[in-house]
């Protein structure tokens, strides 16, 4: 539903994509994941034909967002990462003039505004000045006024950022809403969590370049090279922290109460016999393994091996 | 039937729902009464009892002089904030997602500011009434005058609407716009008025003069055309005032050539406008 193939785009020295290439099938609530600076945003504003790629070219429902720009905007339904509303208008007069926008006829549209607040959860805000909501109510009015088409696909450039819990909840909520009505969705964050729970399939960027993408499971697994352990010793857990610092394959290792925390590169046969070493040296170990890691932590080392790469070069 | 732009419509409803603007027409009315009356009045007590037709036609001039004055004033005011507005208030990016085009987006922006300009400017003719109970001036005159308010407030409009599209702050755009209409205002016509002056020094013949690289006849044509396209000369031309030079004949009268000028200036302006929404591949 969504491609990317091999995407550039320079701002001047800065590289915001480079070779970037993604592809999103129809029907996945799809996670953008990364830093700041990572560009997120510049992959959905191409994506949302606001924005020319460098190089590269990109397609939604197999249509080329420069020379079909028309025929794309028709399927996609598009929330900046920082958006603003019109004074002076009304929820429902502000939804009624992007269906008019959208040439939808104009006996539908009041109609429609109407479904649409109820859907986002705002039936009762149809005669407020837009202006006079809550960031929250702005955010979800927002993403109503992007289904006023009905689109196959929406970008939402971190939608939830900014929001308090309650607010991210419910934009959780319609989202999943979302994937029922069997709308494609690429959504973005530099929170991981977040993602984690809503997303069919997550892409980690950094620095312009995809690292990763593939479902969280298999994201988890693929940063498995660098695993995070933890032993707990019933005595001298400093020392042990300074021993394990000066093994080879370990970095990051410190003490936390009686526990000693590591992330430990290697295989199996390696991490049994660091095991073997520590029992051996006289530690009495309580327990020895892997701390499970979730999405961010992956997250962390993915991008982290990047970075240690890229200093190396 | 066709269905009213979407843009204009919503900026309509924006424009006129706004409490500035009930304000801005109060004040325009204001201000312009103020100056009508207050000459009626200096002309009743130093003539009291009648009335020369002479002067209702000063009335008049001065009426239509002021109103070009607010026109160069407001117009710029309302337009140079139509893009960039919308770009600093993070809306423009939206809107260019839908299947608005840009021309249609440009286009909205120009006719709904100059709604409220037309607006003004018709909450005005009261006034003229006034001039027209001394008689004096003919029917003809003052629709001309209101064509020539029309064409002028086009291109005024647009030159704040591209003001407002090529630069990112509302602020820059806004005195760019007043500048560039000042220019085309006040500009135009001291240039004119010093080719005028060297024409004259050259045609005396003066030795310092006779040095000139042009043609005189070349210098009184632009002079010629520079007040042409000059809106004061052209207003005080249409009021009967007989200020525009007449030695050369450009195919069109006065007026003709103002109003095609000022009219395919305009577009072009618009045109430009339009294109610099077109995403672009840097920046
Ligand atoms: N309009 C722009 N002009 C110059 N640099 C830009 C522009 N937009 C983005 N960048 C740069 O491109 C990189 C990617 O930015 P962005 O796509 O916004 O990242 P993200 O959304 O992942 O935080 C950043 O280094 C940013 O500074
Ligand atoms: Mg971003």
């Amino acid at each position: 539903m969504i491609e990317f193939n091999g995407v550039s785009k320079n701002f001047g020295a800065t590289r915001a994509l480079e070779q970037f290439s993604l592809t999103v099938r129809q029907g996945l609530v799809y996670g953008l994941i990364g830093p700041n600076g990572a560009g997120k945003t510049t992959a959905m504003s191409i994506l949302a034909t606001l924005q020319l790629p460098g190089a590269g070219t990109v397609t939604v429902d197999g249509r080329d967002v420069v020379r079909e720009a028309g025929e794309v905007r028709g399927r996609i339904g598009y929330m900046p990462d920082f958006f603003g509303v019109y004074d002076d208008l009304r929820a429902a007069e502000y939804l009624e003039f992007f269906a008019a926008a959208y040439h939808i006829p104009a006996g539908q549209r009041s109609h429609l505004a109407a479904g649409l607040l109820e859907l986002v959860d705002l039936p009762d805000k149809a005669g407020v000045y837009v202006d006079s909501l809550s960031r929250g109510m702005k955010q979800r009015l927002a993403l109503a006024r992007c289904l006023v088409h009905d689109p196959k696909v929406l970008i939402l450039d971190e939608p939830a950022s900014g929001l308090d819990p309650r607010a991210r909840a419910e934009m959780k909520e319609i989202i999943r809403h979302l994937k029922q009505m069997d709308k494609t969705v690429l959504i973005s964050s530099h929170i991981l969590p977040e993602l984690a729970e809503i997303c069919d399939e997550v892409a980690i960027m950094d620095k312009g370049k995809l690292v990763a993408c593939g479902t969280v499971a298999e994201i988890t697994a693929v940063s498995r090279g660098a695993r995070q352990m933890r032993i707990e010793v019933l005595d001298r857990a400093e020392e042990l922290a300074a021993y394990l610092a000066t093994r080879p394959g370990i970095s990051d290792s410190h003490a936390d109460g009686p526990s000693v925390q590591f992330i430990f590169s290697g295989e199996q046969a390696e991490q049994a016999g660091l095991l073997q070493a520590i029992i051996t040296a006289g530690w009495p170990v309580a327990e020895f393994g892997e701390v499970k890691r979730n999405l961010e932590e992956a997250f962390m080392a993915v991008t982290g091996e990047e970075a240690a790469n890229d200093g190396g070069n | 039937m066709a269905e009213i732009n979407p843009v204009l419509l919503k900026e309509l409803r924006q424009r006129f729902r706004n409490k500035k603007a009930s304000w801005l027409l109060a004040l325009y009315l204001v201000v312009i009464g103020a100056f009508v009356l207050g000459f009626t009045y200096l002309n009743w007590r130093n003539a009291p009892g009648f009335y020369q037709p002479s002067r209702s036609q000063e009335i008049f001039i001065l009426l239509s002089v002021a109103q070009l004055f607010l026109l160069a004033f407001v117009t710029p005011g309302l337009t140079a904030g139509a893009i960039s507005g919308e770009r600093e208030r993070q809306t423009l990016n939206v809107l260019l997602t839908t299947r608005l085009t840009t021309w249609q987006i440009i286009w909205s922006k120009l006719v709904s500011s100059n709604a409220f300009v037309v607006l003004l400017v018709a909450a005005t003719l009261p006034l003229y009434s006034i001039v027209f109970l001394y008689g004096g001036i003919s029917p003809g005159q003052v629709a001309g005058v209101f064509g020539f308010y029309l064409v002028t407030m086009f291109l005024f409009g647009c030159i704040g609407v591209a003001c407002s599209a090529f630069f990112r702050k509302t602020g820059v755009s806004t005195v760019t716009a007043y500048g560039l209409t000042f220019a085309l205002s006040a500009g135009t016509a001291l240039l004119s008025v010093f080719l005028i002056e060297l024409d004259r020094s050259y045609r005396a013949g003066a030795s310092a003069a006779s040095s000139l690289p042009l043609p005189p006849d070349f210098i009184t044509g632009v002079a010629q055309f520079l007040q042409e396209t000059n809106p004061i000369f052209v207003l005080m031309e249409i009021l009967g005032t007989n200020s525009i030079l007449n030695d050369f004949n450009f195919g069109l009268p006065y007026w003709g050539v103002y109003t095609v000028l000022y009219l395919a200036a305009g577009a072009l302006l618009l045109f430009w406008s339009a294109r610099l929404l077109f995403p672009r591949k840097n920046n």
